[in-house]
């Protein structure tokens, strides 16, 4: 068979399959994004905070999952999550394995990971919001909450968004190691598709076009996100 | 906790070091060596040059290590072209391949980095240097290179640790690196958390002395950026 009626969509064709694997690499990486969105918030604030126990963890987190090898906390996370279940599901009267789904384990591996990164992103914008603005927001009567909804959010999305743009592309990439946990997104696929035609060249050629796609396609959306979100903004160059 | 086991374990780790290491570092040096080659191109006055440039970075930056790996070991091993040129003893070992897609990987980001650290050189200087009749050489050495290189230095520390983190992928090719042996461990005694956790110590080690390592070149390269003395 040849490389083009390989990727065909027609029967015996891998086209369709690997394009349903991008869209679970897509999906897999946008929910790791959004954890690491969650995890990201919390250590900035841990960080933050005048409370030096919180600061300390949450440097901890960083320091950490930023040291470990990515494929190692994927196995850690997918492993040690079923592990955990398990122990758990045994402790209640039921006997034998419960496995993690690897959607889950991925995302959240992913999830852990992007975390890590986007606390310092998060971090850095709020330190980018100038304090007048603050001050300004506490004296005319703001309470936290809304000074948090109208002041803060806004403008640390503004400031951290070509950090995030920088980070949903790693995110994209460090997916492609959930493949070990038999995920099938974009890389499995691929393997499986080399496997079983023999044309592991062609397939991986092929993943990897998709994935440059993917990644080039989501750099040219940040690119007007940004150009958006800064539109009311002067600056100093470009 | 049997204590017996974990050192055995972390004995069994150690021992895979070395190749975890040398995998490191030969791909760090082959792809600096590119990334120089792309660098230059990228820089060059020449538009194709500057094309090509430019997709290499795309390319290897833009797609996951773990496919590149994967089409050079498994990929380029499956072409009659590749298994009868003069390549094959090479691409047939797979430390040999890991050392490649590593390296050819790494030049992508290093390239990016040479690339900012030698734009940041203010133009002043080199219009100084051309002034006081420095040739083209002596110009590098003396005044672009020393810049540069403090420029570039905390960009490149960090892409040091995450090549030492990108070694972990070579498990997936049948080397015997740190992960592997803690998977294999895991495999076999069905312990889950400690042989993982004990080879994070490791690569956490690891990245930490190369960390501060490049930290102690930093501080000895900007001796003007300290606070003085009080």
């Amino acid at each position: 068979m040849g490389v083009f009626s390989i990727f065909g969509f027609g029967p015996g064709g891998w086209g369709l399959a690997m394009l349903q694997g991008a869209a679970m690499t897509l999906l897999v990486s946008a929910c790791g994004l959004l954890i690491g969105a969650a995890i990201g918030a919390l250590v900035a604030w841990a960080r933050l905070s005048r409370h030096r126990l919180a600061g300390a963890a949450g440097e901890a987190y960083a320091a950490l999952f930023r040291g470990l090898p990515e494929l190692l906390v994927v196995y850690f996370v997918y492993f040690g999550t079923s592990t955990l279940l398990t122990g758990l599901a045994n402790l209640v009267g039921y006997q034998g394995f419960v496995g993690v789904p690897s959607f889950l384990a991925g995302a959240l591996a992913v999830g852990v990971i992007s975390g890590s990164y986007q606390a310092e992103v998060f971090r850095a914008a709020y330190l980018a919001i100038a304090k007048g603005e603050l001050e300004a927001a506490v004296s005319v009567g703001m309470n936290r909450l809304l000074m948090f909804r109208r002041i803060i959010a806004p403008q640390v999305l503004r400031f951290a968004l070509p950090g995030l743009g920088n980070l949903w592309q790693v995110a994209l990439k460090d997916s492609s190691l959930i493949s070990v946990t038999g995920l099938t997104e974009l890389m499995r696929v691929s393997q499986v598709g080399a496997g079983s035609t023999h044309q592991p060249f062609g397939f991986y050629l092929g993943g990897m076009a998709l994935y440059l796609v993917m990644t080039l396609v989501s750099t040219r959306l940040f690119d007007v996100a940004e150009a958006r979100a800064t539109r009311g903004m002067r600056r100093a160059a470009g | 906790m049997d204590w017996g086991f974990a050192g055995a374990t972390f004995m069994r780790l150690l021992a895979a070091v070395p190749l975890t290491l040398a995998v490191w570092a030969l791909s760090v040096i082959l792809g600096a060596i590119v990334a120089a080659g792309v660098t230059w191109m990228r820089l060059s006055d020449s538009k194709p040059l500057k094309a090509i440039a430019r997709a290499y970075v795309a390319l290897f930056r833009g797609t996951p290590l773990l496919i590149q790996l994967f089409i050079v070991y498994y990929g380029l091993a499956s072409l009659p072209a590749v298994r009868h040129s003069l390549f094959w003893p090479f691409l047939r070992d797979p430390f040999d391949c890991a050392v490649l897609a590593l390296g050819l990987c790494t030049a992508g980001y290093q390239a990016e980095i040479f690339r900012g650290a030698l734009l940041a050189v203010p133009h002043g200087q080199v219009e100084a240097a051309r002034a006081c009749g420095m040739s083209s050489l002596v110009l590098f050495r003396r005044i672009i290179f020393p810049i540069s290189l403090r420029h570039g230095l905390p960009a490149y520390s960090t892409e040091m640790i995450s090549m030492v983190k990108a070694t972990a992928l070579v498990s997936l090719i049948t080397l015997w690196d740190v992960l592997s042996v803690a998977l294999k461990i895991r495999n076999d005694t069905l312990v889950t958390y400690l042989p993982l956790i004990l080879a994070g110590v490791i690569y956490f080690a690891i990245n930490y002395v190369i960390g501060a390592v490049f930290l102690i070149l930093e501080r000895r390269l900007s001796p003007h950026l300290r606070a003085r003395p009080s």
